[in-house]
Parts: structure tokens; sequence; C-alpha cells
């Protein structure tokens, strides 16, 4: 696609990118519509604890999007991203917390409630800044980032790659989920960081300012695919893939595989920041259990489920399994959750290699079978 | 170190040894610009160690491996670095990118920057079609295009592996065993490529098949445990008597 000299300034969105971003367009204007024009009684009413909910799956879309990028593409299998999820959330928690301001139970116009509780009489310096929007989203953003650099910068210069870097990506979020829990952390112990009152002004708990959130959560997606989309579709993305399929081989056509890797690394850990950064005044909480192992591990299985390398798969199967989820953990199934997520794992890795979105294109492939079928897929090999 | 050679690859006394077994034992092997070299040799003579060696993939113990008239020490550089400084590898197992067409593959060895901000942005991103079309034509791979390169046959592939090479446009091309696995024809049809190549590079093939070697018209060293033990032209080589009891193993 780069040699062509045709216009190509939207091609790269590819057909089934297109699909993807009317979707989610048609989604951000009819559920507020359904929300607040029709009646409590009418069948499509959506409640407002039904937008909040599709907002959440967005955002979990985003993180799989960004997983995608670094598993999908360059065979990085990070089992750490809801790491960096979680000090997005974190960073977004930390200016919601110190808007509270009097409103506490407390009373203190600067300290959060846990500190005074604590007795402490300073605000911390990790905590300075935070009184201001723009810098708590840039630090959502930023300390993600900054991590994975240090991160990645380590390990893929000292050439760490696959189970063991898993490992050890798994490893980092559970040292993060221990020194969150601890209170001298001065992030809010295991209660974390709750009882937000407002946003910019806006009260966190107002219809209008969910309904704001679940509209730039869509919007956010949609920046974050196109982002992802065109790095992949960049000679960028192109050595991506050619790390994943062949490291070695790319090392001797002169690439620095570790540079090309810290880059997507990087850029990936930003996009989960901002993720988490819109996810926590939706769920009005954030807490060091969003650190815990099994969240990363829950995400890769949203982007095998979806279909790797896909980019509009991995948001798919972030919004599917999600969708389960919800429905599995209410009511009397909520027992069978975790047969039912790790049935959906085994069946989707022995049905259906290439996730929904693949199983889905060969059986339109089969149905229109005059069709030739495209020259080449990025269709990533079996998992590493 | 600089007067001591001419040679585009200059290598002496190079030692290599894993767990105590010695791959290579003193080596040394000169190539001159615009030569080419076919080394043969039975399994576990050194062959695959001493293009590791080269390419920077495996440092050695002692000796010096001098590149581009001496002017460079290979020892202090990394597989990337000197694949930039002009030396193509093309290994035993035919390894090009499956998954991406036979255009890409040509594609992402062209010669050029090689730097992630340069394929994300810049000029990585606006190299022209018909350049990555000569270098297809040249390797007879112009039709398959399109075509994804896990589709290929396995003489195909290594030819798309040769074309790569001479996407990169090194100064020194290192060819590990390209014509296993193929039929006659195309072994004709790659020691005539090579041929072709070698009129703008310097070449270093490494094979097994005397044939193939023969068709090649080049100096030929036989290495065995590590060292060489003879060089020459194809019939000295093949007619002496040392050679020929390590091949047959007496």
């Amino acid at each position: 696609m780069a040699t062509s000299t045709g216009p190509r300034l939207i091609a790269f969105v590819e057909k089934r990118g297109a699909i993807f971003l009317a979707a989610l367009m048609a989604l951000i204007a009819i559920v507020p519509v359904c929300h607040l024009a029709l009646a409590p009684d009418s069948p499509f009413h959506i409640s407002i604890g039904t937008v909040v909910l599709i907002g959440k799956y967005l955002c979990y879309a985003i993180l799989a999007i960004a997983l995608d990028l670094v598993w999908g593409y360059c065979g990085i299998l990070s089992l750490g991203h809801g790491a960096f999820f979680a000090l997005g959330g974190y960073a977004m928690g930390m200016y919601l917390m110190r808007q509270i301001g009097t409103r506490g139970v407390y009373g203190h116009p600067v300290l959060p409630d846990f500190m005074v509780f604590l007795n402490w009489k300073e605000l911390p310096i990790p905590w300075w800044g935070f009184q201001s929007f723009p810098y708590a989203v840039a630090m959502a953003v930023l300390v993600p980032g900054a991590i994975a650099f240090v991160f990645g910068w380590l390990a893929f210069r000292s050439r760490v790659t696959g189970v063991y870097l898993s490992i050890i990506t798994q490893a980092v979020t559970y040292a993060l989920l221990l020194a969150f829990f601890r209170n001298d952390m001065g992030f809010g112990g295991n209660n974390g960081l709750t009882d937000f009152k407002d946003i910019l002004g806006f009260s966190v708990q107002s219809p209008g300012t969910r309904i704001a959130l679940f509209i730039i959560s869509g919007l956010t997606l949609m920046a974050s695919f196109l982002a992802a989309r065109a790095m992949a579709a960049s000679s960028f993305g192109k050595v991506l893939v050619a790390i994943r399929d062949g490291e070695t081989r790319t090392r001797f056509l002169g690439y620095r595989v570790e540079h090309y890797k810290l880059v997507v690394f990087t850029f990936s850990a930003m996009m989960a920041g901002i993720a988490g950064a819109l996810y926590v005044p939706q769920v009005g909480i954030i807490n060091p259990s969003e650190f815990a192992p099994t969240n990363s591990i829950e995400a890769v299985i949203w982007v095998a489920v979806g279909g790797r390398g896909t980019l509009v798969g991995a948001a798919i199967g972030a919004i599917v399994v999600n969708y389960l989820k919800t429905i599995f953990t209410t009511g009397w199934l909520a027992a069978y959750w975790l047969f039912a997520l790790g049935g959906l794992f085994v069946l989707v890795t022995l049905a259906m290699p290439r996730g929904i979105l693949g199983a889905w294109e060969d059986a339109q492939g089969r149905f229109f079978k005059a069709r030739p079928k495209p020259a080449a897929t990025n269709r990533p090999g079996p998992a590493p | 170190m600089s007067s001591l050679t001419q040679s585009i690859l200059y290598l002496d006394g190079v030692s290599v040894s894993f767990d105590g077994f010695k791959a290579l034992r003193s080596l040394a092997l000169t190539l001159e610009p615009g030569e080419m070299r076919a080394i043969i040799g039975p399994n576990g003579a050194g062959k695959t160690t001493m293009m590791d060696v080269i390419t920077g993939k495996t440092r050695p113990d002692e000796g010096d491996v001098l590149f581009d008239h001496g002017k460079v020490d290979l020892t202090r550089f990394d597989e990337a670095a000197i694949a930039g400084l002009g030396i193509g590898r093309k290994f035993q197992k035919p390894t090009v990118f499956e998954s991406h067409t036979v255009a890409d593959n040509v594609l992402l060895a062209l010669k050029g920057e090689r730097g992630p901000f340069s394929a994300l942005f810049g000029a990585r991103n606006r190299i022209r079609r018909e350049r990555v079309d000569e270098v297809l034509t040249r390797v007879r791979l112009l039709n398959e295009r399109d075509r994804r390169a896990g589709d290929l046959s396995h003489g195909q592939k290594q030819w798309l592996e040769i074309a790569m090479l001479l996407a990169q446009d090194p100064k020194v091309l290192l060819v590990d065993e390209p014509v296993a696995g193929m039929t006659d024809a195309e072994t004709e049809a790659t020691a005539e490529l090579l041929r072709d190549i070698n009129r703008d590079h310097s070449v270093i093939v490494v094979e097994h098949d005397m044939a193939f070697v023969r068709a090649l018209a080049c100096r030929v060293t036989c290495l065995h445990e590590g060292a060489v033990l003879a060089e020459g032209s194809i019939d000295a080589v093949a007619g002496n008597e040392r050679v020929i009891e390590v091949y047959l193993g007496r």
C-alpha cells in the first residue's frame, strides 16, 4: 500500500475499519438519544446505568487496541498491560480526589480524606499539581509511557523475548499491585480513590456528565483506532510484522529491533493510560485491584477472542467478552464466569484461531466464492 | 592494521568455541573486492559459525575480522550495525517474512533509513514502486509481486531472499546454501543469478552441491574442523587428497 501513488489518505482504514468507525459513530449518536429522548417505559429506552456500562466497554476496547498493537503486530505478549491502564486511572483519580476539596468527610481543603485519616500534615509530592485537569491528563499519558519506556529499554535491549518477557510484564503489574496496596505509598491503600464529586466543575453523578463521558470514550476509541491503524499501515507496521515473524532476520536486514519494540510498547502503554483515565470517572473508583494480573490476562483473552492483529477484532473482542461477563456475573450465573471465560478461550483457540473477526471474514469468503482471496493479510502465526 | 590488507573482508586467527567445542580454530580467509568465493566443507566444518562471526551474531574469542580494506573492525558491531555497513546475509533455511507480500519483503529490505521514525513518518513510506519492481525483475519474481511470501514455492522463496539481499545493495553478500532443495533447472538459474550479482558485488557462497559450485566458476575454499583445509580452483580442491579424505571420512 505504501508504494501506491494514488490517494491513500483514507485507504489505510480498510473496509472493516470503515465499518467499525461507522458503527461507533452510530452508537455515539443513538445511545444518548435513546436515553434522553425516549420515555423510561419505552422498550428502546436506555437507562443511564447501561450508558455507563457501554462507556466502560469502550474504554476496554481502547485497551484492547493498544494491546493488539504490541501483541498482534509485534508479537510482544504483554501480560501487564492492565498496569498501564490502572496508572492512567490513578492519575485521573488523583485529579478527582483533589476536586473534592472541603466536601470530604473531614472537610480538609487540600488533603484527601484518607490522608487526614492517616494523620498526614502535608500533601505528598506525587500529588502536587493534580488539582489541574490538563496536568492530570498529561500524567495519565506520561507516567505509563515513562514506565513502559524504562521497562522496554531494559528488556528489549537485553533481548528478553517470548515467555520470559510475558512473565516479567506479569511480575511488574503484580509488583505495582502490592505497592499500591500499601498505605505508605500514598495512593489510598487497598481502598483506592473514590467518592468523587465533580470533573471540570460538572458532577460526575449527573446523567449529562455521564453521557458526555460516554461520547468522549467513543470518540477516543475512534481516534485510537485511527492512530493504531495508521501506524500498522505505514512501513513501521510492516517492520513490526517482520519482527513478529522473524526477529533475527529483521535484525540482519539492518533494523534495530529493540528501537521499534520500544516505540510501539511505549505508544501502546500511553494509549492504555488514556483508556484508564476515561474509565475511572465513569465507574467512580480506582483501587489496587486494577493492577491484578488477571485483569491483564483477561485483556489478552479479549484480543485473542476478537482476532489478533486486526485492531477491529481486538475492540470487538473486548466488547463481546465484557458483555458476556456482565451477563455471567449477575444473578445465578455468577459462579460460572471463570469457567465460561476459560471455555471461551479454549473454544476460540481451537475453533477460531483467527478470532471472531477472522471466522466472520472466512465465512464471508466462503459465501462469496467468486471473490478472489485477498493477496495478503497480516495473519499472525501461532501465539508465541 | 589498515595497511595490512586491501581485502573487502579479512579474517585472521579467528577462533570460536562453544562450551569447549572449538567451532573455529585460527581461521584465516580473505575476500578481494569484486571476488566470488565458494566455501565447502563437511557438516560441522564451521561454515555457518564463520558467517555468524562476520555478521555479528557470534563474537570471536580471538582474531581479526576486518571489513572494507581493513578500515572496520567488525567484532565491535552488532547485527543491525553490520548490516548497515554493507554486509548482507541469506540464511540456509529460506527466511522470508511469510505474512507479507513479495513486494513488501523487498520493500523492507531496500537500502535506506532504518529508524522507527523514518518508518512511521518519513522516507520509508515514499519508496517508489519501480525500485521494488526493478529488483523483482532481476530475480524473475515480478509476476508474484502481490502474492503472500508464505505461499511461494521453496525455490521462489530462495530467490525472494536473494532479491532482498539485492535490495539491501550490500558490498558483500553472504549466501548460505542457496540451492538446497532446488530442482536442476532452478539450480542452474540460481548460479546464473549469482554470477550476475557478482558483477557489482563481492559474494561468498556456502554450498554442498558440487555441480553448482562448478557452475559458479570461482575460487573455492574447503573448511574442515574450523580451519582452512585447501583453497584454489574447484578442480584443484576437488582433487586434493586431504579433501577427499575428509569428505569420505577415511
